[in-house]
């Protein structure tokens, strides 16, 4: 692989990850708390389309950051009252709000289709970017990769450096002490909700305004799922999903690089390759730790309601 | 203004019947809205979207066709998540079973026997017990997360079928298109009648009657409630969870790969790239809203299969989007789920919401 | 017969519902021509008519439907219609809904197809891109490989690195013919030029598109083209600064500096001759097969590159509709070594193989 090629794979891998790690932190907040949120997808695909409309109509992609976030808070907001004030059932919930998010994306996207959008720019630090290899890779990204390292470090030190984040792992963990040593375990559920709801939508909105600038239908194409499926794969951990989601990211890209070297191994399997791969990590990670779920929240997925 | 939860004594009869009505009333409300904001005629609009799958014997056949699968796999899930152990791959287990049965018609083409049938439903059994035996396993001997492995081997089992009927198993006389051989007389379930309506729905109602009374009047039943809700006390019972976790994979993975082949052997009628629009996920929400009651499962399936084929009706006859019946449909489980609140709790509504209260309590 | 009574019972709560939308309507836009004289026509889409791609441009077939013929015809389609068990019960309600005339759009609604027109016989039914016919179903494509072939010559031209980038959804024979096209139109003026392909196994997955045209243009990849419905790789193109081709739709206001031309699916003339002959009685259960002669395949104006080249594939486009080009008509040598001479239809619609130099290998 010669320096340029390897340059593209590796640039490649960033932008493939990312919208993957933005969603995933949110949803692992959500989590920590004992919410399981199976509305990722519609979540992502709504804040697709509220950055993309927004950057379009404003032409500025920094907006359509804000909206993405904004949409996907809003959108987790009939989730959190029926699952935390009306104590619904979170799985179904949490599957219709990807129906709702699904459908709702594409009526408000109607009219964006066939649009070019407006494209978030890279980063240009005079003389740090244009060093070769190195440049383009570490200084020359656009904003949201980096908020979404940024967000993963601020993450892992509030849940496990902070009080907030132990009244979070003690909500998620045992609600009914955390309810007893008077925190309410709701409202910190709610924050967790929206939280979780905001970082998806900006997982969507990186798709339609960094990724591929542009709104088609569905164009989160299932990566709220993959979002889902690391956050376990973490063990809840925020250190340990920003290897999930590069590790996924970059099976991903090396399964093309592979094919366009032309080696004639069916594209399936190669595609295939991210799934088995992060499979077999778990159960490596998982035996080497030896005992299971050993950080799952103890509440995740009950609905909490105050005894009086 | 705040709404608080009162846990009622015991559940409640009365809004165990009238929690739906209430319901559908809201989602009718909401919905007419919906309609209304969109620019269609929402009464038209709300007659079609609930009525028009019950307005001729077509329509009511296709129903129960919609609903089979969702039946079969939604009510294996039923029992593995009242043990608390899940199963989100069921659409992966789906595809394997129909692919395990499909051997049957695609090497032994010219073996025509009743037996071919229960051999093929047999093969999709075994399947989709083959797929749910990784995850399970991997969770009992390694301790990986069921779900992460369940759902990542969904993609596996689809790309494995994209591969076979591109490749290996496509149909020779096919002019190279992604397609098996068609499937021909014993290789397909017997139908009822002339449309599509079959043998499938029997097997998911027979499915469905068994793991009723599993659940309710046999020893496996109470050990699969016992381990849901209380482990450790089941442990001490001397009930082993990792028995019971696999137990329920194969009883679910084994549904969910009935269905599979049924699909295939039934409205299908051949292996090809797409056999499911999703079942085996739509099923998850099924199984929740049939209250994880393999009765309750039945009334879901319908539920659901309903809320799609008007979705379909609205299409065609007024030109709503496909967008705006998933939007409904959305509103619709929202509603469903919200009054089933009802229940089991009152709602109070208090005026003033003393913030620092709550947590002085 | 049992199914009879269903079907009669049925047709009168049709007609009910029809009734009672047509007063709806009638209200809303005052149509002064009564809904009976009007021939429905009803579309199956598999994806979104919001896809920007496939589904999109039948859809505008459609619309230039409505617009040629106005009051005459009554249009309605379904989208986003898996190729699987919901198919049949699309279609059939169609038919059920009082359509007379329904295209099926995607070569997974074959099957389905069949089985409903054989229960419909005086509805006339018309497939996509997929061989089986009946007394009442007609089928038809367009000969994409065709466009394929010139913007091919256009990339052996243009290259550099003589590699070319190629983005692929399925190995199914249309796209496959369409691979094989390009390589001959390219090696017809650059004997040695390379086409790396990828797979993404999807028809519209933006990002993994995207992710895929990145690849393909650190291995060395200066052009780029693709099979696959989003425009999410010519973006790509226009932001390294290379040159691409659009697909399905012109996708010029996407990458005004990248896009060459495109390979534009135009269904509309088809579909007003299909109405037209329903309208008129001349319908007929046949297969059809147009191309760039028949506008069905159109290639928006050249740009983006020298005035020679453009002159040439313009050449190259006018003798491919004047008929003196084929394509597949000469001596081709496959990749195994083996030799193949004027290919037939049957043979172009089968395609399993491909042309020599060509770095990649298909499921067998």
């Amino acid at each position: 692989m010669d320096q340029s090629a390897l340059l593209a794979v590796l640039l490649t891998i960033v932008t493939a990850s990312t919208p993957l790690l933005l969603a995933a932190l949110g949803e692992l907040v959500t989590e920590r708390a004992g919410v399981l949120n199976l509305g990722v997808e519609g979540m992502m695909v709504m804040g697709a389309v509220a950055g993309f409309a927004v950057a379009l109509t404003t032409g500025s992609p920094y907006l359509g950051i804000l909206a993405a976030a904004a949409a996907g808070a809003l959108l987790s907001v009939p989730f959190g009252f029926l699952t935390l004030n009306l104590v619904a059932n979170q799985v179904a919930t949490g599957l219709a709000l990807t129906l709702l998010g699904l459908g709702l994306s594409g009526l408000i996207g109607e009219r964006f289709v066939g649009q070019p959008g407006v494209r978030l720019s890279k980063l240009h630090i005079p003389g740090l970017s244009d060093i070769p290899f190195v440049g383009p890779l570490l200084f020359g990204q656009d904003i949201l990769v980096y908020l979404s390292i940024v967000l993963a470090v601020l993450v892992s030190w509030v849940v496990f450096r902070t009080r907030l984040g132990l009244i979070l792992r003690a909500v998620g963990d045992n609600h009914a002490s955390a309810h007893a040593l008077g925190y309410s375990v709701v409202r910190v559920r709610w924050m967790a909700v929206l939280f979780g709801g905001a970082l998806a939508g900006l997982g969507g909105g990186y798709l339609s305004l960094a990724y591929t600038p542009q709104w088609i239908e569905n164009m989160t194409a299932g990566r709220g799922w993959i979002a889902l499926a690391l956050v376990v794969f973490s063990s809840w951990l925020p250190s340990r999903l920003v290897i999930g989601a590069y590790l996924f990211g970059a099976v991903t890209i090396l399964g093309f690089f592979v094919q366009g070297l032309g080696v004639g191994v069916p594209a399936q399997l190669l595609s295939s390759l991210p799934y088995i791969v992060t499979i077999a990590a778990l159960v490596v990670i998982s035996t080497r730790r030896g005992r299971a779920r050993a950080d799952t929240p103890a509440c995740l997925g009950q609905p909490f309601v105050p005894d009086r | 203004m705040r709404i608080e939860l009162e846990k009622r004594p015991e559940r409640s009869a009365t809004m165990a019947w009238a929690s739906p009505l209430i319901a559908v009333l809201a989602t009718v409300v909401t919905g007419g809205l919906i309609f209304a904001a969109i620019g269609k005629p929402p009464l038209t609009a709300l007659w079609i979207f609930f009525l028009e799958p019950f307005s001729s014997l077509w329509s009511l056949e296709e129903l129960v066709v919609k609903a089979t699968p969702l039946i079969l796999i939604g009510v294996g899930l039923s029992v593995a998540y009242r043990a608390n152990v899940w199963n989100i791959g069921a659409e992966g287990q789906f595809t394997f079973g129909a692919l395990m049965g499909a051997i049957v018609p695609i090497f032994f083409n010219s073996w025509q026997s009743p037996l071919t049938l229960v051999a093929m439903l047999a093969l999709g059994v075994l399947g989709g017990m083959i797929w749910a035996a990784i995850p399970a396993l991997l969770k009992i001997k390694a301790g990986a997360n069921e779900i992460l492995v369940s759902l990542m081997l969904v993609y596996v089992a689809q790309l494995l079928l994209d591969w076979l009927v591109r490749g290996p198993w496509r149909d020779p006389k096919g002019y190279n298109f992604p397609k098996s051989v068609g499937f021909e007389d014993w290789q397909t379930m017997p139908v009822f009648g002339g449309g599509r309506l079959n043998l499938g729905i029997v097997l998911a109602l027979v499915a469905a009657a068994a793991l009723a009374i599993l659940m309710r009047r046999t020893m496996k039943g109470f050990e699969v409630r016992v381990l849901g809700e209380a482990p450790r006390a089941g442990r001490f019972a001397g009930f082993s969870s990792d028995r019971m976790t696999l137990f329920v994979f194969l009883l679910s993975g084994g549904l969910a790969g009935l269905a599979g082949i049924v699909e295939v052997a039934s409205t299908v009628g051949q292996l090809q790239p797409n056999i499911s629009p999703g079942y085996g996920f739509t099923a998850i929400i099924v199984a929740f809203l049939g209250r994880l009651d393999p009765i309750g499962v039945v009334v879901a399936a319908l539920m659901l299969a309903v809320s799609y084929l008007g979705g379909e009706a609205a299409q065609v006859a007024l030109g709503i989007s496909d967008k705006a019946a998933r939007v409904f449909q959305g509103v619709l489980l929202f509603w469903v789920l919200a009054c089933d609140t009802l229940i089991y709790y009152r709602l109070r509504i208090v005026r003033t919401a003393p913030v620092a209260e709550e947590g002085a309590r | 017969m049992k199914k009879w009574s269903a079907l009669t019972r049925r047709d009168a709560m049709a007609s009910a519902f029809a009734g009672s939308v047509a007063v709806a309507l009638s209200a809303s836009l005052a149509g002064p021509a009564a809904a009976a004289d009007k021939l429905k026509a009803a579309w199956v889409y598999v994806g979104p008519v919001g896809d920007f791609g496939y589904s999109y441009q039948h859809d505008q077939g459609r619309l230039a439907v409505e617009k040629a013929l106005g009051d005459k015809v009554q249009t309605t389609f379904v989208e986003n219609v898996p190729e699987g068990p919901d198919a049949e019960r699309a279609i059939e309600r169609l038919a059920r809904d009082g359509n007379k005339l329904i295209f099926t759009t995607s070569f997974g609604f074959m099957d389905p197809t069949l089985k409903v027109a054989k229960k419909f016989p005086d509805v006339k039914f018309e497939h996509a891109t997929g061989y089986k016919r009946a007394d009442n179903v007609a089928t038809y494509s367009a000969r994409f490989y065709e466009g394929r072939y010139v913007i091919g010559q256009i990339a052996g031209k243009m290259t550099k690195s003589g590699t070319v980038g190629y983005i692929v959804s399925f190995p199914i024979p249309e796209v496959v013919s369409g691979i094989n096209a390009f390589m001959l139109g390219a090696q017809s003026v650059n004997p040695n030029v390379k086409v790396k392909i990828i797979w993404v196994n999807s028809w519209y997955d933006p990002g993994k598109e995207a992710d895929a045209a990145k690849v393909l243009i650190g291995q060395g990849a200066d052009i780029l083209t693709q099979h696959t419905d989003s425009t999410a790789a010519l973006q790509v193109a226009q932001e390294k600064g290379i040159l691409g081709f659009g697909q399905s739709s012109d996708m010029d206001k996407f990458a005004p500096k990248a896009q060459i031309t495109a390979i534009v699916d135009d269904w509309s003339h088809y579909y007003i001759g299909r109405v037209k002959a329903a309208l008129d009685g001349s319908w007929k259960a046949i297969d059809t097969w147009d191309g760039m002669k028949e506008d069905a395949v159109v290639l928006p104006p050249i740009k983006n590159v020298p005035d020679d080249v453009k002159a040439m594939a313009e050449k190259t486009a006018a003798a491919i509709k004047a008929g003196t080009l084929k394509p597949f008509g000469g001596k081709i040598t496959k990749q195994d070594g083996s030799t193949v001479e004027n290919l037939d239809d049957g043979a172009i619609l089968s395609m399993n193989w491909y042309v020599k130099g060509i770095d990649d290998k298909l499921p067998q």
